[in-house]
């Protein structure tokens, strides 16, 4: 029952969503004010009828009614309820589903806000702007319809489902996915926009500063997802890493560094009114990585953890690849002549330089992922033969690349627009500079030796060195000629040009997080030996005993666990409780960590092996030093994103407030 | 107002008040904050296992090699058993005195080039560690040359400083300073 | 007048025509298959190893010298792909045992008990053995259980099968190495 009316709604939306499209591009073609305003409403009833989808499909997971395939694939009589609902994007259909929803409710929510509001030249874009974005609907509901259907019916039902695979049943799984998608979706806003300016011929700067908000906000779900993701994959998967260039973190970081590229090279065309041809290349190849990766790791053209499912799906996403790949460069070609920039830039030691190179760079770090991502595939077609490309050829070519953008992300924010003289290069980066040098100097004396790691030290010393700077100098001056308190002026500050300082404090937290990066990958110490119980390992500072295995049940799997007792410089510091949990439906076990966190460096413990009896255990043992100052400088980027984009009247409300406390 | 806003915002366009109230130490006593705090970070690295060499050796081994079982890490990161008899035996040839070249040679010879984590740097395999750092350069070299085109592009156009333009400088210079977003 | 502007327009056609090889690539990645990864042992002499056999001393490759010989992988809690292979290899053993064939099994992985447990559930009369420290497998490049090598007289793999064996390969590959001199 539920798969017939299921597989009805998603068609049904089709129609409208198709009809949606039409109505738009026509109505503005006809200068018919009706045809448009249907169109819009069929927009709002598309966005109900795939939210009406996306219950009926919750319903059949929440209510087990494994009649349908998918929820037998994804869930069990036993899942726990929130398991249960998360299973919607737990595997290939409905996770299509899900993105189907947000792509119409972002559509929704372009229209409800554009329609009678915003700058003039909207009412002129947004027709194509919906057409653009109910053809991505399109075929997404297409390809529900003809390849992945989440409400395919299964017959026998089965007495009870599969479930979803126990490494997804965490409640990380609720949030991770979620934030991939909401930027992926995110980025199809300024995409939209940009088709529409091609389209329309109205190739200005109107559609960058329409689409800033969202550009960014979609940039922060993105790099919020790719956090959360490292984050989760370091407490859950049970190896003590956070990133393996694995097919689908590549997926997710390509359109991520050219978003970032993006957001920087708008700075330039809004500023400046060039790179016109670049910003929509930029935007074009970030919507279009994102459904490379997409076809990636759903097509399973490459072997890939997070791969699953095939067939026509593959397709499809190729298909659809293509077409959006030679619609849009095809338009940019097409309106080539319009979008003539004329540059002028006064010297070559200005910021529109530095611009242009973190753009070079960011692209280049995005080419050498899509190349090692896709490159045993050209081997295979050329030379035949199977070859891997992994963890140290991307940490071997993108590290001195992420060097060359540290340094950039610590000149460009500062170095004059148009030309720099050299008193501004002076006034600020002297100190900085010398701050570096000097903090390089001590490691050196202290035993640093690796080029590498001295290098991101020092660039990071002068980026944070800018930065600071940069802020103390601007409280300072401000409560002198203001007379402000130092608290106040700060705040002003930020709010005065929130943009610019939001920029910078998010530049601080990617900085943080680098620092994190390298650390804890350089100075990682890892241990494995097998114990009797009562024995201990010691590893670097840390000692940890063996006192015995132990076992129970949980409600969806067995565990066995390992007590250990670790200790630091012989004084007791914590219990540690490694173990490993066996899955009914699953061949081997999945690792259960533990690990003792900390600001400045984390314990942490894996059991690889025991004994049936208990008589003696394996252990890895990992110090990874700095490691949690990689999702300090996440929740830092957040705050940096949250104060550059937060609606202007909310934040002089604030400020209002806190004037009052003040006086 | 306006010269004295350009001037505690940071703005590049003069700012008389930034000289005065920081000592000469200034930068020396970041540093060292600054290196207080990666200390810890760095530290426990100085001291050692019984064996460091060894283990170091196999660790740095081992990551280069595929875990064969599980398609996407390395045999030193994977928990699986396949990957830990893999530990092991390369821990053994270690041992034995073998090079990492040797060590390499021998899991190609059995599980062919699929298990180098990071292509061996000959033949076509040069293509994916060269073309990036050519990308690079062609990239470089394009932009200089945009650059390049602009700023004559801009001598051509005014020869001299033309004072609209550089009013417009400072106006936008200005306007950074005002609350963006409107 | 109308040379340059076609020109022109060629040029910027270029530009949507340059994604046209990254797409033939991705297509291409259709017609293989990520897990299906040759061994470089095929062809090749087999590896050397040494096994002591549960209840029945030791065996080496030595021992199989001059014989044709299947060399399969298992393991107990390989399941179902084992379970589903293993009364064929019993039965491969009693049908062609007489005319040379050796089939040797190495259990990999395994605790002794179970190992003995799914020997008895199958009534396996061949010579199986334990892989400790998994050597033999690694030498073998073996992936996962179960693997399946066929080894001429000649010492030399012949072939190699990833998975549970059928009836109609198993027939086709033995009969190639009970011929090859």
């Amino acid at each position: 029952m539920i798969s017939t009316l299921g597989g009805f709604v998603l068609f049904l939306a089709l129609g409208v969503t198709l009809y949606a499209a039409a109505a738009a591009v026509l109505g503005a073609r006809a200068g018919r004010e009706d045809w448009l305003a249907s169109s819009r409403n069929a927009v709002l009833a598309h966005f109900c009828l795939v939210t009406l989808a996306i219950f009926l499909l919750e319903y059949a997971l929440i209510t087990s009614d494994f009649s349908l395939r998918y929820v037998a694939n994804t869930s069990t009589r036993g899942s726990l309820t929130r398991y249960k609902i998360a299973g919607l994007w737990g595997s290939l259909e409905g996770s299509i589903l899900l993105w189907e929803w947000l792509q119409a409710l972002f559509a929704a929510l372009v229209v409800a806000r554009y329609s009678d509001r915003g700058p003039s030249g909207c009412r002129h874009l947004l027709p194509y702007v919906q057409a653009v974005l109910q053809g991505i609907s399109a075929f997404f509901l297409l390809l529900m319809t003809f390849g992945a259907n989440p409400f395919a019916p299964l017959f026998p039902v089965p007495p009870d489902g599969r479930g979803l695979n126990p490494l997804l049943e965490v409640t990380d799984m609720l949030i991770h996915p979620l934030l991939l998608y909401l930027g992926y979706v995110g980025f199809s806003v300024p995409f939209a926009f940009a088709m529409a300016a091609l389209v329309t011929g109205r190739v200005s700067e109107e559609w960058l500063t329409i689409t800033r908000r969202w550009t960014v906000v979609a940039w922060l779900f993105l790099t919020g997802g790719i956090f959360y993701g490292g984050w989760w994959s370091y407490r859950t998967l049970g190896w003590g890493g956070y990133w393996a260039w694995d097919p689908v973190e590549n997926a997710s970081f390509m359109p991520w560094l050219t978003g970032t590229a993006f957001i920087h090279s708008v700075m330039i065309q809004e500023r400046k009114r060039m790179l016109r041809v670049w910003n929509l290349v930029l935007i074009t190849l970030t919507f279009s990585l994102v459904i490379f990766g997409t076809f990636l790791t759903r097509s399973g053209i490459l072997g890939s953890v997070h791969a699953f499912a095939d067939g026509p799906v593959g397709v499809m996403f190729l298909a659809f690849l293509s077409l959006v790949l030679f619609f849009s460069f095809g338009l940019v070609a097409y309106r080539s002549d319009a979008l003539k920039g004329h540059g002028e830039l006064d010297s070559i030691v200005s910021r529109e330089s530095a611009f242009l190179l973190n753009n070079l760079v960011l692209v280049g770090i995005c080419f050498t992922v899509f190349l090692g991502t896709i490159f045993p595939l050209l081997a295979e077609a050329i030379r035949g033969t199977k070859i891997s490309v992994g963890t140290p050829y991307f940490n071997r070519v993108s590290v001195p690349l992420g060097l060359a953008l540290l340094l950039l992300m610590g000149i460009g924010p500062l170095i004059a627009w148009g030309r720099a003289s050299l008193n501004n290069l002076r006034r600020n980066f002297l100190k900085p500079s010398l701050a570096a040098l000097a903090g390089g100097a001590i490691l050196v004396a202290l035993g640093v030796r690796q080029a590498e790691i001295l290098a991101a030290f020092v660039f990071c010393l002068f980026v944070i060195g800018t930065i600071v700077f940069e802020f103390l100098v601007g409280t300072r001056t401000r409560a002198k000629t203001m007379g402000e308190g130092l608290l106040t002026a700060f705040a002003t500050l930020l709010l005065k040009s929130r943009r610019r300082y939001g920029g910078l404090i998010v530049h601080l937290g990617v900085v943080v997080a680098i620092v994190g990066i390298a650390v804890s990958s350089v100075y990682k110490v890892e241990r494995e030996q097998t114990l009797k119980p009562g024995e201990s390992m010691q590893v670097g500072p840390y000692s940890v005993r063996f006192d015995g295995m132990a076992a129970g049940e949980r409600p969806t799997h067995i565990l066995v666990w390992a007590n250990l007792m670790a200790f630091k410089d012989g004084k007791p510091l914590h219990t540690l409780t490694p173990g490993q949990r066996y899955y009914p439906n699953q061949q081997s076990p999945f690792a259960s960590v533990d690990a003792r966190y900390h600001w400045n460096e984390d314990l942490y413990v894996i059991l690889s092996a025991f004994e049936r009896d208990g008589s003696s255990a394996t252990f890895k043992v990992l110090i990874n030093p700095m490691i949690s100052w990689i999702w300090i400088g996440g929740g830092v980027i957040l705050l940096g994103v949250i104060v550059a984009v937060l609606p202007e009247r909310r934040l002089a409300l604030l400020a209002m407030r806190a004037k009052a406390q003040v006086a | 107002m306006g010269s004295q806003q350009a001037a505690w915002a940071g703005s590049p366009a003069g700012a008389p008040g930034r000289r005065h109230g920081r000592g000469p130490g200034f930068a020396l006593v970041w540093a060292l904050v600054w290196i207080g705090l990666v200390i810890p970070g760095v530290a426990p690295a100085a001291s050692g296992s019984p064996n460091p060499d060894l283990e170091d050796q196999v660790r740095e081994i081992a990551s280069g090699l595929r875990c064969v079982v599980c398609q996407n890490l390395s045999v030193a990161d994977s928990p699986s058993d396949l990957a830990k008899e893999m530990r092991n035996l390369v821990r053994e040839l270690v041992r034995q005195g073998k090079s990492r070249e040797e060590i390499q040679a021998y899991f190609v010879s059995r599980y062919g080039e699929f298990v180098l984590l990071s292509p061996p740097k000959r033949g076509f395999n040069l293509l994916v560690w060269g073309l990036p750092f050519l990308a690079i350069l062609l990239g470089a070299w394009g932009v200089y040359l945009v650059a390049r085109r602009w700023t004559e592009q801009r001598e051509e156009a005014e020869p001299a400083v033309d004072p609209a333009y550089a009013e417009r400088v400072r106006r936008e210079l200005q306007e950074r300073e005002r609350p963006s977003g409107s | 007048m109308a040379g340059p502007e076609s020109l022109m327009s060629w040029k910027k056609a270029l530009i949507p025509l340059a994604c046209v090889p990254v797409i033939i690539l991705l297509a291409y990645g259709f017609r293989t298959d990520p897990k299906a990864i040759p061994s470089p042992l095929v062809r090749q002499p087999a590896p050397g190893f040494r096994m002591a056999v549960y209840d029945a001393g030791e065996l080496s490759l030595e021992t199989l010298k001059g014989k044709p010989a299947v060399l399969n992988f298992w393991a107990s809690w390989c399941y179902p792909a084992c379970y589903e292979e293993a009364p064929l290899l019993e039965s491969t053993w009693r049908k062609y045992k007489d005319q040379g064939l050796m089939l040797v099994g190495v259990d990999i992985q395994d605790k002794e008990a179970n190992a003995r447990e799914f020997m008895r559930r199958f009534d396996f009369t061949f010579p199986n053995g334990p892989d400790p420290g998994s050597k033999i497998s690694i030498d073998y490049g073996v992936y996962g259980v179960p693997e399946t090598f066929f080894i001429d007289r000649q010492g030399r793999i012949t072939y190699k099968h990833v998975g549970a064996l059928t009836p109609a390969l198993m027939e086709a590959q033995v009969q190639a190495i009970l011929k090859g001199n």
